[in-house]
């Protein structure tokens, strides 16, 4: 009986078997053993029924609050629900943390992958590396939130946020960002290293053996090469970013609206503290501070789309890839 | 003790080659499945031997003395001598883990990739000891085939191209390179299945033409060597086949060394033959002695099928 392919149907009775293509029959597996696959069905099942349950019901939920309005809208104080305005502070916050996020995890990322993958010398220093990159990867983002308002409450790093009368506040986009960008190193890291060691051995000497050198060898074979992997790991280290609450509420501040900061337009938002979605879901909920459910379940619904595309979107690429073609080992 | 006869096969002879034949297989597209109407290799009637290369062409390009390289101190070739002659084409043969590829990639120094190699002896091209020369620029006179075909993830164009650019650099346009690239490709027989379409994903391409288009990588920056490290065993026979007679047409201007470890292969292509056997040279000559009558028992017994 095959179970991943399309066919894994057993031969339910000997009537039919006779015409069906002859299959291993589970009838003659040991009772333990089917015990076994049925549990695995079963959990397999349940998964699938409780990620659908979270999916439609946010999706239920959230079609029946989201509005246009919701989106083009800051968020106000009010009473009640329809004088809190919309989620545009927040939604724009998203979009600036994973852009800072990214644009410091993806160079680096991309950068320690291809030292480990290609230059790791000297071993110890390479199995070090290692390491950090594995226990930055473990570490909650609390944790980091927390080391986050040490540096960046120092008076050396004064100008990312906000000082007032000696005391410099820490809490700021660029802040977020950076330490938002911790948390998706190791993403990119890995993703970029299976990408690396999944081209075989004899490319590379391939391009050693009509005189390149290991520079140019990595910078014109591997690393397009390894592209997709590069773009899957940018692309699952957004989702983390976007979906990070504990460093947003720490280092950003877990405000509502936007609080502009020190200098000039764009540099003043980015130095001053504001909101993502996650801290606005946070607050809004029926637990939190401000009790908003409607626009909780509206801006969550707003998030998981922009993660639910995210994921389509490492689709799409592993798909293009394998359809570009590989070769063999 | 008369034992032997020639593995049965048939000699390729491209200068006896009736013209008819070989035209209508260069514009048809190779298949992979390869089982079309190529002629099959096992042509008992027309066992005419192709009178080995005349000596006056064959130029010294190469030469190996004394050469051992180690693994972590296990010895996996030791103390071969052999020449490598531009005008004809030298076979390695042996069984699995003899180090015939071993032989092969200390000729453009690939072995030092592996950290745990070391060599001993010398080896010179055109009389300069290859470790004096700079690895890049000694790759780009000795260049080399692998196993498995690996054309690099670009365009069947930027696969040449990159070689004729400096390292890294992009810099060279499309324009000047086209020539170059062109010639190459014509030299490995693909330019005819490739012309329409140069920009075409070298991965896209089939098998034997990858393969080809690997052949053309290596001939484009005009090497002195051609290294083929058993570059027809994940081909089917027709690919097999067009490479075999590129490979003959090729010795005319470059030297070509071959490993492989189909002994009909090496019957079909080689002017002259080592058989390597546990890292030792145990004979070497040329291809009809080595095939006809061999001097050592291992030979005689690696050739009739009596190991390996």
């Amino acid at each position: 009986m095959r179970l991943w392919g399309k066919r894994a149907r057993p031969t339910a009775s000997p009537s039919t078997a006779a015409t069906n293509i002859a299959a291993e029959s589970t009838g003659a597996w040991r009772l333990s053993d089917r015990i076994g696959l049925a549990i695995c069905w079963f959990l397999g099942l349940l998964f699938c029924a409780i990620a659908a349950a979270i999916v439609i019901y946010l999706f239920i939920q959230g079609i029946k609050y989201v509005r246009p309005e919701l989106l083009t809208t800051s968020p106000k104080t009010g009473f009640n629900q329809s004088e809190t305005g919309g989620f545009l502070d927040p939604l724009v916050g998203t979009f600036m943390v994973g852009v800072i996020g990214i644009a410091i995890a993806l160079p680096v990322g991309v950068a320690i992958a291809v030292w480990l993958s290609e230059f790791g010398r000297p071993f110890a220093l390479a199995r070090i590396v290692e390491s950090t990159v594995e226990m930055i990867a473990g570490t909650p983002s609390i944790v980091l939130a927390l080391f986050g308002t040490v540096i960046f409450s120092s008076t050396a790093l004064a100008f990312l946020s906000r000082e007032s009368g000696g005391v410099v506040f820490g809490r700021s986009f660029i802040a977020a960002g950076f330490m938002l960008s911790l948390v998706a190193l190791p993403l990119v890291v890995s993703s970029t290293r299976e990408g690396l060691q999944a081209i075989p051995q004899h490319v590379r000497e391939a391009s050693y053996a009509v005189g390149k050198t290991k520079a140019a060898t990595t910078r014109r074979i591997l690393l397009p090469a390894a592209r997709p992997s590069v773009a899957t790991g940018a692309m699952l280290g957004l989702g983390r970013i976007i979906g990070d609450t504990a460093i947003i509420v720490v280092l950003l501040g877990a405000l509502q609206n936007f609080e502009p900061t020190g200098s000039a337009f764009p540099l003043d938002y980015f130095q001053g503290a504001g909101s993502t979605l996650t801290n606005y879901v946070y607050s809004n909920a029926p637990t939190g501070e401000l009790n908003n459910p409607q626009k909780a379940y509206a801006a969550a619904f707003v998030l998981l789309v922009i993660v639910l595309f995210l994921n389509a979107a490492v689709d799409v690429v592993h798909r293009n890839s394998r359809k570009a073609g590989s070769w063999n080992s | 003790m008369e034992f032997l006869k020639p593995p049965p096969v048939r000699r390729l002879d491209l200068e006896h080659a009736p013209e008819a034949k070989e035209a209508p297989e260069r514009g048809t597209t190779p298949s992979r499945n390869g089982n079309g109407n190529g002629s099959s290799p096992s042509g008992f009637s027309s066992a005419n031997r192709r009178r080995i290369g005349a000596p006056q062409l064959s130029i010294p390009r190469m030469e190996i003395e004394e050469l051992s390289v180690a693994y972590d101190g296990k010895l996996a070739v030791k103390e071969v001598s052999l020449p490598v002659r531009q005008g004809e084409v030298l076979a390695l043969i042996g069984p699995s883990g003899c180090g015939k590829t071993t032989l092969l990639r200390s000729l453009n120094r690939l072995t030092e990739l592996t950290k745990s190699a070391s060599l001993n002896g010398r080896i010179t091209l055109d009389g300069t000891d290859i470790r004096t020369m700079e690895p890049t620029s000694l790759r780009r006179r000795v260049t080399m085939v692998f196993q498995q075909p690996n054309p690099f993830p670009m365009s069947v164009f930027d696969n040449l191209a990159y070689v004729l650019r400096e390292q890294g650099s992009r810099r060279g346009s499309r324009k000047s390179l086209h020539d170059p690239v062109c010639e190459a490709l014509d030299r490995a027989g693909l330019l005819e299945e490739v012309k329409d379409d140069l920009s075409h994903p070298a991965l896209k391409l089939s098998g034997g033409q990858q393969q080809r288009l690997c052949i053309a990588r290596s001939l484009v920056a005009k090497p002195e060597v051609l290294l083929l490290d058993e570059p027809c065993s994940a081909l089917d026979p027709q690919s097999t086949q067009k490479i075999e007679e590129l490979i003959v047409k090729l010795r005319e201007d470059v030297a070509v060394v071959i490993v492989t470890h189909n002994l009909q292969q090496a019957y079909r292509v080689a002017d002259y033959v080592g058989f390597m056997y546990l890292g030792d040279l145990v004979e070497y000559g040329g291809a009809k002695k080595v095939f006809g009558k061999p001097d050592e028992d291992r030979t005689k017994e690696y050739i009739s099928g009596g190991f390996g």
